[in-house]
């Protein structure tokens, strides 16, 4: 199951031209970026690793794509995404995509459990949480 | 990149062809941008290329503006030559390398190192090899951390910084420290060395400073001399060539010399070429700089009315008082 999280997402990926051409626009608003890892897929899951520092005063897209390389070089299998932040007027995370995915997305369960009052309370269980971090997608 | 686009209507008619247009391209593969390579029988106008890129502009602007150094303007414009003809082979489909740029500029202080690499910057961004074509201007301490583990990132955000341009790192030599080798120097050149390597692409190292420091540099690094391809001098300026730039600068700075001044003047750089710390074309500029002082108090003292004349011209004595002539 192909999970669907930030800008695009119901896009086919990116080619590394089509994100260099996505980040000459952000570069050209001035909006930092920072590239973020992780391996736990659950639409909930907000912080995500940081890969190194956000990356401010630069000019050029290769710089930026350059670091994603690294972080797709050090895991291969993770998620990864490019977060810009607009420090300016709006003081939020301007555009956020994601950059690599794994080959395969096991995709998420529906856990049902009855509580007080015949109440249902649903659960969203990734099925890669079974298995250790680190060893979730190969 | 427009003009190439223009170019397309002439040649319409091979890409029509059909199976013929691969076979032929050379077997290197597409250039990459998914332009029709040209068939092999087109010829293209030099002069109009040149014209299109803007290039002389630039190489006019590195002749009006630097004197002397005909060593370094040769190397420059061998360097945009050669550009120019791989963009013209890159639209016939041919294979083109892009050529290794990493340069290091030796020299004594104030010989137009910065100068000439700034314009370098925008000369490759004209022709197309660099994407931007800013100048980042860096020492050791930019690149090197103070303690484990602060190097390695401090220099990437250096090079990244840099990346679509040139870095220019200043008296280069300091990154190596013989007589510590514990220094943390090193990692920062093994991590230029690195990228000068897998980033060619996107940026121009370019390394400056003194001539013989540079060559135990390069003495001690065999990595980074055999990674930069050319190795350019800049000489000391003569007299003549100093007083030619003192002259470009009063002119830029809307003062002139007066007839009995341009003698002194001359004589005020035998003088200081004399001198320790003498730094060329900078000296120059301190001088004049230091002169105007004096010609500003000169007038005030003088008091009384005074005109466009007094006001622009340099007389001997705002010179002779320097210590110089001690």
């Amino acid at each position: 199951m192909r999970i669907t999280q930030g800008t695009f997402s119901y896009l086919p990926d990116f080619t590394d031209e089509e994100i260099t051409a996505q980040i000459a626009y952000v570069l050209g608003n001035g909006w930092p970026c920072s590239v973020e890892f992780t391996d736990d897929p659950h639409p909930r899951n907000n912080y995500w690793e940081m890969w190194g520092l956000p990356m401010f005063d630069l000019v050029d897209p290769a710089a930026v794509l350059y670091e994603i390389n690294e972080c797709r070089r050090a895991y291969p299998s993770h998620y990864i995404r490019l977060n810009a932040y607009d420090a300016g007027t709006r003081q939020t995370t301007a555009l956020s995509f994601i950059v690599q995915r794994p080959d395969e997305e096991p995709g998420f369960r529906l856990d049902r459990e009855e509580s007080s009052d015949r109440r249902i309370r649903y659960r969203l269980h990734p099925y890669v949480l079974d298995r250790p971090a680190g060893q979730r997608y190969v | 990149m427009t003009a190439f686009d223009m170019r397309g209507p002439a040649h319409d008619d091979p890409p029509h062809d059909g199976g013929d247009g691969p076979p032929q391209g050379g077997g290197d593969g597409p250039a990459g941008d998914g332009a029709e390579p040209l068939p092999e029988d087109a010829t293209v106008d030099l002069a109009q290329e040149r014209a299109e890129s803007h290039v002389d502009d630039v190489l006019d602007v590195l002749d009006a503006e630097l004197v002397g150094l005909a060593a370094v303007k040769t190397r420059i414009r061998q360097i945009a030559a050669l550009l120019l003809i791989d963009r013209l082979r890159a639209r016939f489909g041919l294979s083109t390398t892009p050529p290794n740029l990493h340069m290091c500029f030796t020299g004594s202080p104030g010989t137009g190192k910065t100068t000439v690499a700034m314009r370098l910057a925008e000369l490759l961004h004209r022709l197309g090899y660099l994407r931007r074509g800013h100048l980042v201007a860096v020492t050791r301490d930019d690149l090197v951390g103070q303690y484990v583990g602060h190097t390695a990132p401090k220099t990437k955000e250096v090079l990244k910084r840099a990346m679509g341009g040139v870095l220019f790192i200043d008296e280069a030599y300091y990154l190596y420290r013989a007589e510590n080798e514990r220094d943390y120097g090193q990692e920062s050149i093994e991590i230029l060395l690195q990228m000068m390597e897998n980033q060619r692409h996107d940026l121009v190292v370019v390394l400056a400073g003194y001539k013989d420091r540079m060559d135990s540099f390069f003495a001690s690094n065999p990595g980074m001399s055999s990674r930069i391809a050319h190795h350019i001098d800049f000489p000391d300026y003569t007299d003549e060539e100093l007083a030619a730039i003192g002259d470009m600068m009063l002119r830029d700075a809307g003062y002139a010399l007066g007839p009995e001044t341009v003698q002194v003047f001359r004589d005020y750089l035998r003088r200081r070429r004399e001198q320790p710390r003498f730094a060329n074309a900078r000296s120059v500029r301190n001088a004049l700089e230091r002169a105007r002082l004096r010609h500003a108090s000169r007038l005030l003292a003088g008091g009384g009315r005074v005109g466009r004349e007094q006001l622009t011209t340099l007389l001997p004595e705002d010179f002779l008082s320097s210590r110089v002539f001690d």
